[in-house]
C-alpha cells in the first residue's frame, strides 16, 4: 500500500511545528500518524446533516477596562524564569538574517 | 497506607474539632507513607518542604476558630496546575526548571478552604496519555499490582489516594484523564460540567475539553472538593458566570444504557459486574433503559482531531525565550527547533504534529472542519437521550489496568478512552465509581461504573454513584 504520509511531509511539518526531529524518527512519526489519520478519517463517512458547529453556549467575554496594576510589579517574577534577559527585556537572537534585510 | 486516610473528610474534620489529632499528625502521616511507597510506586514528583508548616497553620487558624471545609486536610495536586513559587513541570523536560509565578484558581480555592499542598503528583507529559508512561519521570504503578499502570493522564494523583497518602487529590480530564486512572486504582473520580471549574492556571491541552476535578476514596468526599473548587472566576472566559446547579429531587430516576455502543471491545467480567451493578440500581428503583446514541461511536475520531488541534496551537507557546528549556542555535528559528524537539517527549511532538497535520490548509476543512460538526451531531445525540434518562451508564474502562508496556501503538492506547471521551466532546458531567474488581494473574484489579449526566446536573451523579459504592462495599 502507498503510504498516505511521505518522508517530505513529515519534514514539512515539523518545519511548520518549529520541531527538531532525528533522521530515525522521521520514519516512525510517518507511520504513527498514518495509522491515527486512518482511525480518524472514518468521520468522512458521517454525512454531514445541517448542524452548525458549535461549543456550548456561545457569547462574548467583555469587560470594562478594570484598575490597571501598578507598574513593573509582576516584571521581576515574570524574567525570573527567561533563560536570558538583559535588564527588563526577554533577550533573543536576532530576528532578521542579513540576507533579509531591507524586507 | 494510613490509617487516616481510609476516614472519610467528614470523620477526619470532627476528629481535628475534638481534638483527636492536628493537621500536623495528618500531614505526618500522609509524609510517611509518601516516604514507604512513592520509591516504587513514583506518584509524586515532588514532595513539599513546607508542608509541615502549612499544617502548623492550619492548626493555629483552627484554633483560632477558623471552619475552612478541608481546613488541614493533605492533598495532593496533579503537576499540571500551578502553585505559586513552586516548580510545574507538566511531566515535561521543557518545563523541568520552571517555577510557577501565580496561584491557578483552584489552588487559591484549596489555600483558602485550608488544605495542605503536600506534593504535585506524575502525569502523562503535558497530560497527554492513559498511563503516565509518556511522564519524562518515568511510569507511575498501580498500587493493586505494581506491574501494571495507575492509568492516565492523572495517574499520580489517582494513585496517591489509592495508596493511602493522602485522602483527596486533584487532577484534570482532557478526554478521561481523571476517570480512567480513578477506575484503574479503585477510586472515585469525578470530571464535572465544562466550565464550572476555572482552567485558570491549568496548563493547557485541549481548551474546549479541559477540566479541573477531583478524587477521593468516596462519592461523598469528592462532592466536597467539587464544591471548594467550582464557581465562576472572570480570569477564564469559559468560565460559567451563574453556575446554577440542577437539585437532584425525584425519587426514581431513569438510567440509560447505550449497549450497542460497546457490545465489542468490553472484557466480559467487566460487563458482568457492569450488568450487576444496573441490576442493583433496578433493585433500589431506579428504571435501566436501552438507548441509543448514532453518532457516539465517532466521539474517539473527533476527539483525535480537536485536541491535538487545539494541543497544538497551546504547546506553541513553548518556544524557549521567555521560560522552560533553551538549546542554544545558530540562529532563533533553530533555537525553536532545537529546544521544542529537545523539551518535547515522543506522545507530544507527535501531537503537536497531528494538530498542524489537520490544521493545515487543504486539510482543514476534512478534518477539523468536519470534526467540529460531527461534535455537535454527538452533543445533540446527548440532548435528545436526556429527553428520556436522566444518566447515562457505561462501564468506565473497557478493561482493567493494562500492564506497563503492553500498549505500544499509539491507537490501540487511545481506545483506552473509549468510554470516557464522548463526556468531554459533549461537555456533561461524569463520574466513574468503583464498581468491585476482576482478576488478573491472581490478582484483584479495581474497575469502574461511569455515569454521565445533563450539563449542571452533577447531583444526580452523586445521587447515583452512592449507591453503586454502597453495593461494592
Amino acid at each position: 500500500m502507498e503510504r498516505m504520509i511521505k518522508i517530505e511531509e513529515i519534514e514539512k511539518l515539523a518545519e511548520l511545528c518549529r520541531i527538531d526531529v532525528t533522521e530515525d524518527e522521521k520514519k516512525s512519526l510517518a507511520s504513527d500518524i498514518e495509522s491515527i489519520l486512518e482511525y480518524i478519517s472514518q468521520i468522512q463517512e458521517v454525512a454531514s446533516v445541517e448542524s452548525k458547529p458549535e461549543v456550548g453556549v456561545h457569547r462574548n467575554v467583555m469587560r470594562e477596562d478594570g484598575k490597571p496594576h501598578k507598574s513593573k510589579l509582576y516584571t521581576e517574577s515574570l524574567l525570573k524564569s527567561a533563560p536570558k534577559r538583559e535588564g527588563g527585556h526577554v533577550k533573543v537572537k536576532k530576528i532578521l538574517s542579513q540576507n533579509q534585510k531591507g524586507l | 497506607m494510613n490509617e487516616h486516610t481510609q476516614k472519610t473528610l467528614g470523620e477526619l474534620k470532627d476528629m481535628l474539632e475534638n481534638g483527636e489529632c492536628s493537621a500536623v499528625d495528618l500531614v505526618k502521616k500522609s509524609l510517611k507513607t509518601i516516604k514507604e511507597e512513592n520509591d516504587e510506586i513514583n506518584a509524586y514528583l515532588e514532595v513539599f518542604d513546607d508542608a509541615l508548616e502549612e499544617a502548623e497553620e492550619a492548626d493555629k487558624r483552627r484554633k483560632k476558630g477558623e471552619q475552612g471545609a478541608l481546613l488541614g486536610i493533605p492533598i495532593a495536586v496533579k503537576d499540571n496546575m500551578l502553585i505559586e513559587g513552586k516548580t510545574v513541570s507538566a511531566g515535561s523536560k521543557i518545563l523541568e526548571n520552571y517555577t510557577a509565578s501565580y496561584d491557578a484558581f483552584v489552588i487559591q480555592k484549596l489555600k483558602e478552604s485550608g488544605a495542605v499542598i503536600v506534593g504535585r503528583t506524575n502525569l502523562d507529559e503535558f497530560a497527554m496519555g492513559g498511563s503516565t508512561e509518556n511522564s519524562a519521570f518515568g511510569v507511575v504503578r498501580n498500587p493493586h499490582d505494581k506491574t501494571r499502570v495507575a492509568g492516565g493522564s492523572s495517574g499520580g494523583s489517582a494513585a496517591a489516594v489509592a495508596m493511602g497518602s493522602v485522602p483527596v487529590s486533584l487532577g484534570s480530564d482532557t478526554g478521561g484523564s481523571i476517570r480512567e486512572p480513578a477506575a484503574f486504582c479503585g477510586c472515585v473520580g469525578l470530571k464535572p460540567t465544562y466550565g464550572t471549574v476555572s482552567r485558570n492556571g491549568l496548563i493547557a491541552m485541549g481548551s474546549s475539553l479541559d477540566q479541573i476535578g477531583p478524587f477521593a476514596n468516596t462519592v461523598d468526599d469528592v462532592e466536597l472538593l467539587f464544591r471548594v473548587i467550582e464557581g465562576h472566576d472572570p480570569k477564564d472566559s469559559t468560565s460559567l458566570l451563574h453556575p446554577e446547579f440542577a437539585t437532584a429531587d425525584k425519587n426514581t430516576l431513569t438510567i440509560g444504557v447505550p449497549r450497542s455502543f460497546f457490545k465489542e471491545g468490553v472484557r466480559s467480567d467487566v460487563l458482568e459486574q457492569f450488568e450487576a451493578t444496573l441490576e442493583m440500581l433496578k433493585t433500589a428503583g431506579h428504571t435501566i433503559k436501552d438507548i441509543e446514541l448514532p453518532y457516539i461511536k465517532y466521539s474517539l475520531p473527533v476527539y483525535y482531531i480537536i485536541m491535538p488541534a487545539e494541543a497544538s496551537t497551546n504547546l506553541s507557546r513553548f518556544d524557549g525565550m521567555r521560560y522552560g528549556l533553551h538549546v542554544e542555535g545558530k540562529d532563533l528559528l533553530e533555537e525553536y527547533k532545537k529546544s521544542r524537539g529537545k523539551g518535547f517527549g515522543k506522545e507530544v511532538r507527535r501531537r503537536i504534529m497531528l494538530g498542524t497535520y489537520v490544521l493545515s490548509s487543504g486539510y482543514y476543512d476534512a478534518y477539523y472542519g468536519k470534526a467540529t460538526t460531527v461534535r455537535k451531531m454527538i452533543q445533540d445525540d446527548f440532548t435528545r437521550a436526556f429527553k428520556d434518562c436522566d444518566a447515562i451508564a457505561t462501564p468506565t474502562t473497557p478493561s482493567p489496568a493494562f500492564t506497563i508496556g503492553e500498549k505500544e501503538d499509539p491507537v490501540s492506547m487511545y481506545l483506552t478512552d473509549i468510554f470516557t471521551v464522548p463526556a468531554n466532546i459533549a461537555g456533561i458531567p461524569g463520574i466513574s465509581v468503583p464498581m468491585g474488581s476482576v482478576t488478573r494473574h491472581d490478582k484483584k484489579l479495581p474497575i469502574g461504573f461511569q455515569i454521565m449526566a445533563p450539563h449542571m446536573h452533577e447531583n444526580t451523579l452523586f445521587t447515583l454513584g452512592r449507591l453503586v459504592e454502597k453495593k461494592t462495599n
